[in-house]
């Protein structure tokens, strides 16, 4: 018997791997990647609420949610795309000068 | 049968994703992130979101894998030396701030007893009608605004990863003077 729990304590697991990808690694690609795994793991639990609260809802949540995935993604790799024009290297440690 | 079906995409889609996270070479993070874009599209279906799950295979491990993996190819990221990750102090602390949350959510996704057991039934409806009479009623307007932000996205994206040479902003100029 699968519940609700199942799907909610996968998706906490997922987005807490992005976060250690976030924290942990320094390409900024894969950094972007980590991003794009927390924000599945979100779209996990929408999809489940909408089917266990029998609302269609969530659903849309989840398409907007892949819209703006989109967007983020277009835009931070074309600034990867420039930091690596600019700097030779995406490794985030390269990329400090605005860092207080 | 239910259960085998979610365990194992869950396990599919969890031991992809530490590889996701972990593994050294650009090129490998991305297939794999694929692997878990389809083990996702998997619990989708699972969860009768039937839509999704292929909006999910065909814009997230079609589009949006592809895009990574074009970025890392024009970059030549896999013949890159790269430093390796930093293992300090710092980098433990995100370990150590990952499964706090993890110890953190656990009870919050435990909470909700009285909706957890039973999902209503299927509706007699296919999942792609109901989500369209939704979206194109009640969400009209966000659906236009996500047009908009689309929009936006792709003059950013053309803006900043364009090339920039010295020599090529004055040679339109000039361009446009001879009209």
């Amino acid at each position: 018997m699968v519940t609700l729990h199942h799907y909610l304590i996968l998706s906490a697991a997922l987005f807490c791997l992005g976060i250690f990808g976030v924290m942990f690694r320094k390409n900024l690609i894969i950094i972007l990647m980590s991003l794009e795994l927390m924000l599945n793991a979100v779209n996990l639990t929408f999809i489940a609420f909408s089917r266990y609260l029998g609302s269609i809802e969530g659903q849309i949540f989840v398409l907007f949610i892949m819209v703006v995935a989109a967007a983020e993604v277009a835009v931070g790799l074309a600034i990867a795309v420039a930091v690596f024009r600019d700097r030779g290297s995406i490794n985030v440690n390269d990329i400090n000068l605005m860092k207080w | 049968m239910e259960a085998v079906m979610f365990y194992t995409l869950a396990a599919v889609s969890l031991i992809s994703a530490i590889l996701v996270v972990s593994l050294r070479r650009p090129i490998h993070n991305v297939l794999f992130m694929i692997i878990t874009m389809i083990g996702l599209a998997g619990l989708f279906i699972l969860l009768h979101a039937e839509f999704i799950a292929m909006v999910q295979l065909v814009v997230y491990a079609g589009a949006i894998m592809v895009l990574f993996l074009f970025v890392i190819m024009l970059l030549n990221l896999d013949q890159l030396p790269l430093d390796l990750d930093q293992r300090s102090s710092k980098a433990w602390m995100g370990i150590g701030l990952a499964v706090y949350l993890l110890i953190f959510l656990i009870p919050v996704a435990m909470q909700f007893t009285s909706i957890a057991t039973k999902p209503p039934a299927v509706p007699a409806q296919s999942n792609t009608e109901l989500l369209a009479e939704a979206l194109f009623t009640t969400y009209l307007l966000p659906f236009e605004v996500a047009s908009v932000l689309l929009l936006a996205a792709m003059i950013g994206a053309v803006i900043l990863a364009g090339k920039k040479t010295p020599g090529n902003v004055p040679e339109i100029v000039d361009k446009r003077r001879t009209y």
